[in-house]
């Protein structure tokens, strides 16, 4: 099958439109990305289901292989609906994130941060080893009967 | 043998309750587990001594060949007897050794009846890979008890290390252990050994594989060091686990493998040579230990590499040594062992160097020390030197016929057996001997009870080695399933069967406290001589050992490996994980550039070919689609961006139209709408501007790498279009819609039928997405009801009268049709008269549109009844519950815009939650109800008939799951409007602090914006708030 120029040199144009919003550290300009990129996905499909044909709706002299594919039709219908739910979840992450930060901008993760500075821990761990060093040769520091009864 | 396992398991769950509540007394009534399965093994030993193999069989994945095989053999049956007979008693030893209330003591009683229960299973289990996964058990149950005492961190450290170190020989084993199952075509052990694969390089790596993992688990040089290091576990697990059962797992493998696999490469050199430089090692650190039990522990290394030599040596007469030494070995050692727990408890110590005159004291212990000690030593009568002897008549004799490794096994074995009785000399005089200068020890009473367990153990290899001629039948059934005999004797046996001579076997060993003056006793009596006098001069044999540089030591080598290993894992984790979401992203993209990127280039040449467009419309929308994602990317204030964005989206819908997409078309331009509101609704609360976030270089690169990727997916759609050569199965949807769905709109049955279940999948997506919505602008509680003119309104009975008037139009929807909104005034005759325009109430005057309202008041219920007629029709013509829904979220979003957010309580008084909730229990419902009828879940059926007025009707069952699919989606937009909507219109109102009234939606426009409501951080970003001010100031509500 042949594909529709226009149709791919578009989505190449909202995918690295959506991606460049995308990779910014505004929560508002990745949602507006995570649409473009929702959209040229669609736009994918679109153009993988093949040409232009009349829509799928079961007439007397319409041969189904006249019709537009109807399968990618559902498939794009399921899409759009989920990513309208996602989307109006994330804007309520972002609304969330101004109320309590009054930031619209993603920081860095302090937890991932902390991981990666964690090897002076590891050395506090090891200066620990003496510690419980008393009780060396036996299990019942303290507590033998001979010394009880 | 599945019964005794099932046995097992069981008192392994129930000890724990038992143990927690009644105290360690319950180790008496656990003992009676590990007992009843050795007596039930004891009733099998004339079978197996006759020569029969009890076998069972319990298929388990019949289609991986795996099964809960078990055999008793003379090799398994011995080993069982021992596993559960010291079991037992080790058990039963617990009961006195544990104080109530101990910590842990629950867990430690269960897991100790585990590991008795998978150490059992290992030695019966015929199946090689179910034999493997007990082995993994046992690792997994020792790292438990090895852990016991979970405050200390050295108890940590240690059973971290066994657990390590033994499963990293595991899992070499289980390659070679696949490797053996595959080349022998069967899982079964017995089959294997009895018809072992052709030799090649292949069988030989995986048994040098096994043995990895044997040696490992068996505490042999250089992996050794984790054994004494588990001593950190309570004296009763050491004696169990790390003398008599698990450590000799390892052996107990070698044992099973050898008849087969003797011979292969590098088998018996490998095994003879770590072997002995185990025996030696171990025998030579246990002479400088001055903890008891670490002496021990190295004893134990030391006997390991001994039983490592005999077993692993192959011949007829060193297997029959070999199965002798491990039962001697496990009754003297768990022996000296639990002494060794009794010392301690008792004194408080275990350093040999605090304990004085003990032998005084304590007469009953010292006797039944020395009795296991002269059996490690190899003192006559007991069965340790029966086990000596027989261990060096039978290297001896090979050595004699000219095996050269016979001769290092020997002398290896001979050294080690010096050392053995240095350190068991070591052993009694620390334990027991009155030391000059060192206070006498205060052994106030000797509990008799204590010493049952070791008492029996002793007296048992007292026995033992008196009856030693008992035995042999026995284990010289496991010795003759090895090898008949061993070199020339075999040749000469060989003659003498084809000479028809008797087939009696000359020279093969038999078991006995006394065979005469040989060879054997005379090596025997040296090696004890020189052993006494090793310890003779124990001062200057540690002088000499400590001028033994420290650096030899495999445990420093482990801890090295160990620190690298973490230190690599630090560095790695702060190289990949920078805590920047863009920089993940960024990660991901360009690995999918890359590897879809190279996976393209290797197609080469791409299939398909190109035409300018489909239709020429095409080009205008694709050009005003593309300018407006190109402006959307560099805008820089919200709302422009939205609106760009929003471009594409209506967009979107023009070209799925010019597609033919009908259905796509109409979805899309009705979500582009709803999207385009909610995003309005949160974004008046923002800053009109987009913080700028990177510098130059950073949008280079965000452009390259956004650039990367619409390149690689243009080529992908392209060879993907090329790559559709088979006709579609969408062909036969038609059809299918049509005579099975009886639906003309295929896309519409094809959700609520033909793909029913993904669209059900959708649904809880979108409930997800709307509870998520909600809770996180609920900060605490999703409330029930919208927001109402409630009480406040000292209208009560009005309050009553409104909810049943505005409910009326819901339930109509819901069955189907519309109340025409006059119908519900006309039965509040004789109330007083309420407004129709409630914004008069809510609104201030200056933010009220009268006419705004009034149109949306009046074209309201129209929405509804064409959002209704679009659920029903879609079944034949574009629409259906997705598009349906939307027109009917559209219609509450103009109410809510128009007149504020009791206007919207009003339209729709009903829990956005309950809808969803309904709705998707009403799809699910329906989608089930066919299995109700003995069909397949989501089978349709239709409905016609003629009605009198009406006319021929048709109802297709699936319209009911698109109802639940309506319903949903208006839930989601009722949960948004509600949530970004009404929620945010009242804590805007809450941040203004203007609280005197629930009359005005809109707070003055002078109010300051204060950072009172978040508690979090004051950020320091005030230039931000400030344009918030601003933002407040312009944009306001967009009422």
């Amino acid at each position: 099958m042949s594909a529709s120029l226009v149709l791919i040199l578009l989505m190449a144009v909202l995918y690295a439109g959506g991606v460049y919003l995308l990779l910014g550290r505004s929560m508002t300009r990745m949602l507006l990305g995570f649409l473009l990129v929702g959209n040229a996905t669609n736009l994918l499909i679109l153009i993988i289901a093949g040409p232009a044909g009349v829509a799928p709706i079961v007439a007397d002299g319409v041969e189904p292989s006249e019709m537009h594919d109807p399968l990618p039709e559902a498939l794009i219908l399921t899409a759009i609906v989920i990513t309208f739910g996602v989307s109006a979840f994330l804007l309520a992450l972002i609304y969330r994130s101004w109320r309590i930060a009054r930031a619209d901008v993603i920081t860095s993760d302090e937890a991932d941060v902390a991981v990666g500075g964690a090897d002076s821990s590891m050395d506090d761990e090891e200066s620990n080893e003496a510690e419980d060093g008393s009780g060396e040769d036996t299990e019942f520091e303290g507590r033998a009967e001979a010394k009880t009864s | 043998m599945i019964t005794s396992l099932v046995g097992f398991a069981l008192a392994g769950l129930l000890l724990p309750i038992l143990t927690t509540r009644f105290g360690p007394r319950m180790f008496v009534v656990a003992a009676a587990v590990p007992a009843a399965v050795f007596v039930w093994l004891l009733f099998q030993v004339p079978a197996v001594t006759r020569g029969e193999t009890p076998t069972e069989l319990h298929p388990w994945v019949p289609q991986l060949d795996l099964a809960f095989a078990f055999r008793l053999d003379a090799l398994s049956l011995t080993m069982a007897l021992i596993v559960t007979g010291v079991g037992a008693l080790v058990v039963l030893y617990c009961a006195r050794y544990f104080r109530r209330g101990e910590d842990g003591l629950g867990r430690f009683s269960g897991v100790l009846l585990a590991f008795a229960g998978a150490m059992f299973g290992l030695v019966v289990s015929d199946d090689i890979y179910v034999l493997f996964m007990f082995w993994e058990a046992t690792t997994v149950f020792s790292y438990l008890l090895i852990g016991q005492y979970t405050a200390k961190r050295k108890s940590r450290g240690a059973a971290l290390q066994a657990l390590l170190v033994t499963t990293a020989g595991g899992l070499a084993m289980l390659v070679g252990v696949v490797i053996l199952a595959v080349e022998s075509g069967t899982t079964r052990v017995s089959q294997i050994v009895a018809d072992p694969p052709q030799a090649s390089g292949l069988v030989t790596v995986a048994v040098l594989l096994v043995l990895l993992g044997a040696l490992s688990k068996s505490a042999q040089v250089p992996l050794h060091f984790w054994l004494p290091s588990a001593m950190a576990a309570p004296t009763p697990v050491s004696a169990y686990l790390h003398a008599a059962a698990m450590v000799k797992a390892g052996i107990f493998l070698i044992a099973l493998l050898v008849p087969a696999f003797g011979d292969t490469p590098g088998w018996r050199p490998v095994l003879v040579a770590v072997g002995v430089l185990t025996m030696l090692v171990g025998g030579w650190r246990a002479l400088r230990q001055h903890d008891l039990k670490l002496l021990l522990a190295y004893g134990t290394v030391s006997q390991l590499g001994f039983l490592t030599v005999v077993v692993g040596y192959g011949t007829r007469n060193a297997a029959l040594a070999g199965i002798t030494l491990i039962t001697g070995h496990a009754l003297f050692k768990a022996t000296l062992f639990l002494v060794v727990g009794i010392i301690d408890n008792r004194l408080g110590t275990r350093d040999l160097r605090k304990i004085s005159g003990l032998g005084r004291q304590a007469p009953l212990l010292a006797v039944v020390a020395t009795l296991a000690a002269a059996s490690m030593a190899g003192l006559p009568p007991l069965l340790g030197f029966v086990a000596k002897e027989a261990v060096f008549t039978a290297l001896l004799e090979d050595a004699e016929h000219g095996a050269p490794l016979g001769f290092v096994a020997l002398i290896g074995v001979a050294l080690g057996s010096v050392l053995t009785v240095a350190y068991t000399a070591r052993f009694i005089w620390g334990a027991f001997a009155r030391k000059p200068g060192v206070e006498p020890a205060e052994f106030v009473h000797e509990h008799v009870d204590f010493l049952v367990s070791p008492a029996i153990l002793a007296l048992v290899s007292l026995a033992l080695g008196i009856a030693s001629p008992l035995l042999d039948p026995l284990f010289g059934r496991y010795a003759d399933s090895v090898a008949p005999l061993s070199g020339e004797a075999l040749a000469a046996s060989r003659a003498a069967t084809t000479a028809g001579d008797t087939v009696a076997i000359p020279d093969a060993a038999h078991l006995a406290l006394w065979h005469g003056v040989e060879p054997a006793l005379g090596i025997s009596a040296v090696t004890l001589v020189l052993g006494l006098a090793l310890f003779a001069a124990r001062t200057r044999v540690s002088a000499v050992q400590s001028r033994v540089p420290s650096w030899i030591d495999s445990a420093r080598g482990y801890s090295r490996v160990v620190h690298l290993v973490d230190r690599a894992a630090v560095r790695l984790t702060r190289l990949t994980q920078t805590g920047s979401l863009p920089i993940y992203v960024a990660t991901i993209l360009v690995v999918l550039v890359a590897a879809v990127g190279t996976a393209l280039a290797l197609v080469g040449e791409l299939p398909g070919s190109f035409r300018p467009w489909d239709s020429p419309a095409q080009l205008p929308i694709a050009i005003v689609m593309g300018v407006a994602t190109i402006a959307a990317a560099r805008a820089h204030k919200r709302f422009m961006a939205v609106v760009l964005v929003g471009v594409t989206g209506y967009g979107m819908a023009a070209l799925f139209a010019l597609q033919g997409a009908a259905d796509l078309a109409l979805t899309q331009a009705l979500v582009e709408t709803v999207t385009l509101v909610t995003f309005v609704l949160v974004l008046r609360r923002l800053p009109s501007a987009i913080g700028q976030d990177h510098g130059r270089r950073h949008r280079i690169v965000r452009a390259v790498i956004g650039v990367g990727v619409g390149i690689v997916m243009s080529v992908v759609a392209v060879v993907a279009l090329g790559s559709r050569i088979a006709e579609p199965i969408s062909l036969q949807f038609p059809e299918l819609a049509y005579e099975g769905g009886h639906g003309r709109n295929v896309v519409n049955v094809l959700l609520v039928d033909i793909r029913g279940w993904d669209t059900l999948g959708e649904m809880s997506v979108l409930v997800v997405a709307a509870t998520g919505v909600a809770s996180l602008v609920f900060l605490s509680r999703r409330s029930s009801d919208m927001p109402r003119l409630g009480p406040e309104t000292e209208r009560p009975r009005w309050f009553a009268r409104r909810t049943r008037m505005a409910e009326a139009p819901i339930e109509a929807t819901a069955s189907a049709g519309a109340t025409p909104d006059g119908a519900a005034p006309s039965q509040e005759k004789g109330n007083q008269r309420t407004p129709w325009l409630l914004a008069g109430k809510t609104l201030a005057p200056e933010n009220r549109s009268i006419i705004l309202e009034v149109v949306v008041r009046l074209l309201f219920h129209s929405a509804i009844v064409v959002s209704v007629y679009l659920l029903f029709a879609g079944h034949n013509i574009p629409g259906g519950g997705f598009a349906g829904g939307l027109v009917a979220g559209l219609a509450f979003v103009a109410r809510y815009l128009a007149a504020g957010r009791f206007e919207l309580g009003e339209a729709a008084p009903i829990d956005a939650g309950k809808l969803l909730g309904f709705g998707v229990l009403f799809a699910g419902g329906t989608a089930l109800v066919p299995i109700f009828f003995g069909v397949d879940a989501l089978t349709s059926t239709w409905f016609e008939a003629e009605l009198p007025v009406i006319g021929h009707i048709e109802f297709v069952t699936s319209t009911l799951f698109d109802i639940g699919v309506y319903l949903v989606v208006v839930g989601l937009a009722l949960d948004i409007l509600r949530s970004l909507g009404a929620e945010i219109d009242r804590q805007q109102e809450e941040d203004h602090g203007d609280e005197s009234s629930p009359d005005d939606g809109i707070p003055g426009a002078h109010e300051v914006n204060t950072l009172s409501h978040t508690p979090h951080e004051p950020t320091p970003d005030t230039p931000a708030a400030t344009e918030t001010d601003a933002e407040n100031a312009t944009e306001r509500s967009p009422r």
